[in-house]
């Protein structure tokens, strides 16, 4: 595929890029969008998933070259193979989105999440949550005598797993600002 | 005369600096456009002025925006030039809704200008305010909010840009009343700046790779869309070219008739739920299906775990989202169809021009057979006009004229897909995707306007033909000959096929009632208008060549 200068897994590989059957299996994958920094682009992106029935597990956008007017779109999204393809395949038509990496075919990449909780408590639960927040290396960014609000940053998985410790603690209020990610190496 | 120097730097200076309005007029005239259909209002006022202050663009005035924009898909798919379309904000940007979808759809490529309210009053539940970019942004290509004169000459010829390039498609720019007002500079149009580029050549190995397939395929076909159209005459050139010399059967969707001469020997006629026996089991039957610029439409395919079961699938497609999307494709070409069939006929010669002869001659026999079961063929009527017989005749009495066929929807249009031939590209206009009723007749006008010596006939229902009547007015102030072929059964016919078939004969509001009289109508109108309802009056009725007649059955 040589000819087409299209790096493997991006939007005009896709039509040659296909498994073997279609298969029913669900798999998540994680795409990488360079578009134009202009106010309809996530508006067209979001319009695309919702109107063809694609699912939307997080996303995240910010402006990541000033002068180039670019932004930086990545989304968690599942579906069977067949589906993938497809978003990557009608992303990669929006005039405005210049380039669709799908992150989990590319390489191994590196995922990270920011995420702020509220746990209120008192005693003994108070003690425990700030060990806990020890041991994933979260921050506490606002303390009352009753409450704390944790920073943690990291892949999904763990602050999942950090959610779930907490919330016999006293978890009141969580606020994820969804997935970040970047291939690994050069 | 001035100095000449001084002169010519001022003219220079006066061609660039202009108001948004003028750049408007300035832009459209750069990019070749001779027509544009269009309905003013207020917000589009200071680009109606410079339209009064030229000559060289033409403005069709319509009745109604809906039927700009249809007008404009005709003008398009008549000429290869994308049209081009002028309203105003807010109810006229929302009656342009239904024909951007349809030319989505059907990927016809359009430049819509629509007029906003001054970009201080954005937001504010403005008079005649709507958010036309957020409403039309799943029925466009791509649209854009101008709110900086300076960037508006560039934004239009971007539009023209991203309207005609890969895969085609109607464009919305909205332009706010201040901005036209507004003094900006004017910047001359640069394609190749775009950052829009989609790949037109295919990839040579896979190209190889059907050329192998094609070399040793017992039973193949060619099944043709709208894309090799879209393409342009060098494609269907192209096509036939590759039909000819290979003898491989071919059948298209209702989109791309035209391409292929109906009268060739390999054509099988129309595909899909309305479409012929004949193309239909060889679809079912065949070893290799090579799918030119169509994108297996859920009419064509039916089923999709019965559809061609036993068949290796070519597809070549500009959009690389049309493959595989809902067929699984063993051999897939992204690429303009033109390319595409340009590298495929070199790397086909240069193998020795092979093809499985003997295989062929008797997959072709096999096709006579099924051909021969005349799936086309219907009991005629002394007392009553069939449909079917209305078409053979307006096909017999037309087929040596200069002629464009564009439909309404529903039964009619199937049935004119069916009776009459095709023989060139862009000569067959027809809501295919969406399925517009009312589609037919503003057509029509677009291409009676871009063919004006061109005998220009809209295929119609006579419920679909209500839905854009107003555009008699149209037609009658610019005199354009267009001639509306009504088959009135007083029946929603498509609708009620269905009622009859699946919904148990309840034949819930599909009857046409109180309907006018199209003669009277046609008169009022100071057009002319025939009644038809002997089936020996049909031929009379056709040779008279009339501004416009209504035949009503």
């Amino acid at each position: 595929m040589s000819a087409l200068h299209i790096k493997e897994g991006s939007t005009g590989h896709s039509a040659y890029n296909l498994r073997p059957t279609f298969s029913d299996v669900q798999e998540k994958h994680t795409l990488a969008l360079l578009v134009e920094n202009d106010p309809g682009v996530l508006a067209r992106v979001i319009g695309l998933f919702a109107g063809r029935g694609y699912n939307i597990e997080s996303l995240t956008v910010a402006e990541v070259d000033h002068t180039g007017h670019l932004s930086r779109i990545t989304v968690v999204t599942t579906g069977t193979p067949q589906v993938i393809e497809q978003i990557k395949a009608q992303l990669g038509r929006i005039v405005s989105v210049y380039e669709v990496h799908d992150l989990t075919v590319e390489g191994s990449s590196v995922e990270r999440e920011l995420a702020i909780f509220k746990v209120v408590g008192e005693g003994n639960q108070r003690v425990e949550a700030l060990r806990l927040a020890d041991i994933f290396r979260a921050n506490v960014v606002d303390s009352t005598l009753t409450s704390f609000i944790f920073e943690i940053t990291g892949a999904p998985e763990k602050i999942d797993a950090f959610a779930d410790l907490m919330r016999p603690l006293g978890l009141a209020e969580v606020a994820r600002t969804g997935v970040a990610a970047l291939l690994r190496g050069v | 005369m001035r100095n000449g120097r001084c002169g010519q730097l001022e003219q220079k200076q006066m061609t660039r600096e202009m108001t948004g309005a003028k750049m408007v007029v300035e832009a459209l005239k750069e990019q070749g456009v001779d027509t544009i259909f269009g309905y003013p209002g207020g917000a589009v006022l200071p680009i109606y002025d410079e339209i009064f202050l030229q000559n060289d663009i033409r403005h069709i005035l319509v009745r109604h925006e809906q039927g700009a924009v249809h007008a404009a898909e005709g003008y398009a798919r008549s000429t290869g030039k994308p049209g081009v379309v002028l309203v105003t904000s807010g109810p006229g940007a929302t009656n342009a809704v239904t024909g951007l979808t349809d030319a989505l759809l059907d990927s016809i490529p359009l430049v819509v200008l629509t007029g906003q309210v001054p970009t201080f009053m954005i937001g504010s539940d403005a008079f005649q305010e709507a958010d036309t970019v957020g409403i039309t942004r799943p029925c466009t290509k791509h649209n854009w909010l101008v709110k900086d004169t300076d960037k508006l000459a560039a934004t239009l010829h971007e539009g023209f840009h991203v309207a005609t390039s890969g895969r085609p498609g109607p464009v919305l720019i909205d332009i706010p009343k201040d901005v036209q007002f507004a003094t900006g500079t004017y910047e001359p149009a640069k394609p190749a700046a775009s950052r829009y580029q989609p790949i037109v050549k295919g990839d040579m190995a896979e190209i190889t790779e059907l050329v192998a397939a094609i070399e040793t395929a017992k039973r193949p076909l060619f099944y043709t869309g709208g894309g090799v159209i879209n393409s342009g005459p060098a494609a269907c050139q192209l096509l036939r070219e590759l039909v000819d010399a290979t003898g491989i059967p071919i059948t298209s969707t209702l989109m791309g008739l035209g391409a292929y001469p109906a009268s060739g020997e390999n054509w099988l006629g129309m595909l899909g739920m309305h479409g012929l026996y004949e193309a239909n089991l060889a679809m079912h039957d065949c070893d290799l299906m090579i799918n030119i610029g169509a994108r297996f439409d859920d009419r064509i395919t039916g089923r999709i775990d019965a559809f061609s079961p036993n068949s290796k699938k070519a597809h070549i497609d500009i959009d690389p989202s049309s493959i595989n999307k809902v067929i699984r494709i063993d051999i897939p070409i992204v690429g303009d169809v033109g390319h595409v069939l340009e590298d495929l006929l070199k790397v086909w010669k240069s193998r020795g021009r092979k093809v499985n002869r003997e295989a062929i001659a008797k997959w072709q026999q096999q096709v006579g057979e099924w051909r021969k079961v005349n799936c086309l063929a219907y009991t005629s009527s002394q007392k009553t006009i069939k449909p079917q017989h209305a078409l053979e005749r307006l096909e017999a009495l037309t087929k040596d004229h200069d002629r464009y066929i564009t439909t309404e929807v529903g039964q009619h249009q199937m049935w004119a897909a069916q009776y009459l031939g095709f023989e060139d590209p862009n000569r067959w206009m027809t809501s295919g995707g969406l399925g517009t009723m009312g589609y037919g007749f503003p057509a029509s006008i677009g291409v009676q306007v871009a063919h004006p010596e061109s005998l220009v006939i809209n295929v119609a229902g006579e419920a679909s033909w209500l839905m854009n009547m107003q555009e008699m007015g149209t037609a009658a102030q610019y005199r354009l000959p267009v001639k509306q072929f009504i088959l009135n059964n007083e029946r929603l016919g498509m609708v009620r096929q269905w009622q009859e078939l699946l919904h148990g004969e309840r034949y819930s509001h599909s009857w046409s009632e109180s309907l006018p009289d199209f003669v009277k109508l046609a008169e009022a109108f100071g057009a002319k208008g025939i009644l038809c309802s002997d089936p020996a009056d049909l031929d009379d009725a056709k040779g008279d060549d009339h501004l416009r007649w209504t035949g009503d059955l």
